[in-house]
């Protein structure tokens, strides 16, 4: 049985503007100690699909359906006093903004106690002695001195760490890192990544991983979600992503990663915006921003389905897996198809 | 630290001297003599003199506010009350235990009366409580705290009769008619009414805004997912931050209360500094006006210094330099 296995998840927002279908029937799965990531543009919804995995999202204006199923409960379905206890302690989180995460009339020690005694019987002495721990597992120097500081006394990376410590401080199955490293510098993005995937070493926690960037999931991840308009466009193993991508955002992602064997020239951006979620396309979400769009990709959503042999890799595209084995192969090279 | 505490001392003399000069160049600019009044109708030039060489005030006004000062800072006498020679320390004294009681108390009704309303209907937006204290709002703030008194006066007071509607009774020295906390309350409870109105509609308001916007914030999201309880993220995380601005504006509030009590306290004929100086100014005693003057600015200058530390040590990112 997987960790945790998500079916069909939906999340919409009743906004003044109309419904907005952020995550519209998103499915995957993470085994144990796996490593999981997401990727998409901004606004794919990718975020909010990890919050409504922990029960994040504002209460409302939200309508959710579907299934998460954690070690054989579903998330989104039971009590939220159960909610809380799994929150935290079997899943952790950290966010996209390590700069506002942290509460800042609160001294980072006091935090981490908290989030400790929240789920463990423990006295203050014994609470604290863990947090230092785990704020010396990643990184901070002197820890034993700085436990006692402030958010504000931190540096952007220092407090990513800070929160990375405090998801860890109760050794949580699931770890869900939403784009840790996008607000820090190069070297510190750097840093963090290597630091999350020893720990998940050491603590044998699975992670899901959210970013923009592939470049992260080829570091990191088993698995791939790649999301385009809060669905699932590709799922692959991360080997067979990077070798046989099937779809063509996917493809346009690839491209657009900066290649130093290539002519810098040849960079592909996909064109256009990423469509509306008020009123998404009809028929295949991409359809408007594809190079390769035919006359059934404007009326028929194509389905999540194997193209070639693999059964684990699918994905949602109507070309047949000759055109998209030739058209990858070409975007491989550093070349996409003159059609862009 | 330090630093920080000298150079609030010396802004508080700077401070401390313009305001009390330009009470003094205030009252030079009047043309009235109160040796006239303090001899009385029928007295002769020699006697309005002779009052006047009595009082101090045929010296030039430099010589006066010196002899002021160096009465003050090296005695700390405020001097003697033009109007019946009563010490103006002990005029103070007695007055300024009332203003205290309308003003802090009245700020204790207010924010308890802002607090729940505004937290309630910020955790229930748009809901019958919600619309319910808007409405209170938009009253409390276009309503003239004057009008409130009067109809304040007129319903509970003398319609009703559930309260008194004049007089002020000791909290710790009972006179022969009244005194102790029970009495005392009774008597202020609508002139703290009548003062806390407006400023309990401004703070339901705020209140309402800060805690709707720090529901937003990220750290509140960071303590949901570490499985806290509701009750816990709002006390500890929402409120904690919330309550910042609202503290730093109930400092300012309380100073401008204190001006805003001469109001109240003539309504409710409450011998407090407002009427005291009222009372001062009608009769040309300057001593009296001066005494309130110095005291109200000290008590300011004191509360805001206090109120500065108590902010800093509750917002770790404030530093005092
Ligand atoms: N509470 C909400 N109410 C209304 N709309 C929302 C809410 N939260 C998110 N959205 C919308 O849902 C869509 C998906 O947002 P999401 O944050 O998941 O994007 P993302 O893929 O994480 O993007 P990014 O890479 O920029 O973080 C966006 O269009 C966003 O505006
Ligand atoms: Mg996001």
């Amino acid at each position: 049985m997987a960790l945790l296995e998500v079916r069909d998840l939906k999340t919409h927002f009743r906004t003044d503007d109309g419904i907005v279908k952020a995550v519209d029937g998103v499915s995957f799965s993470i085994e144990k100690g796996q490593t999981l990531g997401i990727v998409g543009e901004s606004g794919s919804g990718k975020s909010v699909t990890c919050l409504t995995i922990m029960g994040l999202n504002p209460k409302r204006n939200t309508i959710s359906s579907g299934e998460a199923i954690f070690k054989g409960e579903n998330l989104l379905a039971m009590s939220s006093s159960r909610l809380r206890d799994i929150r935290g302690n079997d899943i952790a989180m950290i966010f996209q903004d390590p700069m506002t995460s942290l509460n800042p009339v609160h001294r980072i020690g006091a935090q981490l106690v908290e989030a400790i005694q929240l789920h463990r019987d423990v006295t203050k002495r014994q609470a604290r002695a863990r947090a230092l721990e785990l704020l010396n597992a990643v990184g901070i120097p002197r820890a034993e001195r700085r436990i006692d500081d402030y958010p504000h006394q931190f540096s952007g990376g220092m407090r990513q760490r800070v929160m990375i410590a405090m998801a860890l401080v109760n050794d949580p199955d699931l770890l869900i890192a939403d784009e840790p490293t996008t607000a820090l510098d190069v070297t510190t993005q750097a840093q963090i990544l290597t630091l999350m995937t020893d720990l998940q070493k050491d603590f044998g926690s699975a992670i899901i991983i959210i970013t923009h960037d592939l470049g992260v999931i080829a570091e990191v991840a088993d698995d791939v979600v790649v999301m385009y308009a809060a669905k699932v466009a590709e799922h692959a193993p991360v080997d067979n992503l990077f070798k046989r991508p099937h779809h063509p955002y996917t493809w346009g992602l690839l491209g657009s990663l900066p290649r130093l064997d290539a002519d810098v020239e040849r960079l592909v951006q996909i064109r256009g915006q990423p469509p509306s979620l008020l009123n998404p396309p009809r028929g295949c979400r991409f359809h408007p921003r594809c190079p390769y769009v035919m006359g059934i990709c404007k009326t028929v959503e194509p389905e999540l389905l194997p193209a070639g042999d693999e059964a684990d890799h699918v994905q949602a595209c109507h070309l047949d897996v000759a055109t998209k084995d030739r058209e990858a192969a070409k975007v491989l090279a550093g070349t996409m198809a003159e059609a862009s | 630290m330090v630093r920080y505490l000298a150079r609030r001392v010396i802004w508080a003399a700077v401070l401390f001297i313009a305001v009390t000069l330009v009470a003094y160049v205030l009252f030079f600019l009047i043309p009235n003599d109160p040796a006239k009044l303090v001899a009385g109708k029928a007295a002769t030039d020699a006697d309005v003199k002779r009052a006047a060489h009595f009082l101090g005030t045929d010296r030039p006004f430099y010589v006066q506010y010196a002899k002021f000062l160096d009465r003050l800072v090296i005695h700390q006498n405020l001097g003697f009350s033009f109007a019946n020679r009563q010490s103006v320390n002990s005029i103070v004294g007695n007055a300024a235990p009332v203003t205290a009681s309308l003003v802090f108390g009245g700020a204790i009704f207010w924010m308890l009366l802002a607090l729940p309303i505004g937290i309630l209907s910020a955790l229930r937006p748009r809901s019958l409580l919600d619309r319910a204290s808007m409405t209170f709002v938009l009253i409390g703030i276009s309503a003239h705290p004057i009008w409130i008194g009067l109809i304040f006066a007129y319903f509970f007071g003398f319609k009703l009769g559930w309260t008194p509607i004049t007089g002020y009774c000791d909290f710790i020295n009972p006179s022969t008619d009244c005194g102790g906390p029970v009495q005392w309350a009774y008597h202020l409870v609508l002139p703290w009414a009548t003062f806390a109105i407006l400023f309990a509609a401004l703070y339901v308001r705020m209140i309402r805004a800060n805690v709707l916007d720090t529901m937003n914030e990220d750290y509140v999201r960071t303590a949901r997912s570490k499985g806290a309880p509701e009750h816990l993220v709002l006390r500890s995380h929402i409120l904690r931050n919330a309550m910042l601005p609202v503290v730093t504006m109930l400092g300012m509030d309380i100073s401008l209360a204190l001006g805003g009590a001469v109001f109240t306290e003539t309504v409710y004929s409450l011998p407090g500094l407002g009427k005291t100086a009222i009372f001062g100014l009608n009769n040309n005693d300057i001593p009296t006006v001066e005494g309130v003057i110095v005291f109200a600015t000290l008590a300011i200058i004191v509360f805001n210094l206090v109120v500065d530390l108590l902010y800093a040590w509750i917002d770790p990112r404030i530093r005092l330099t």
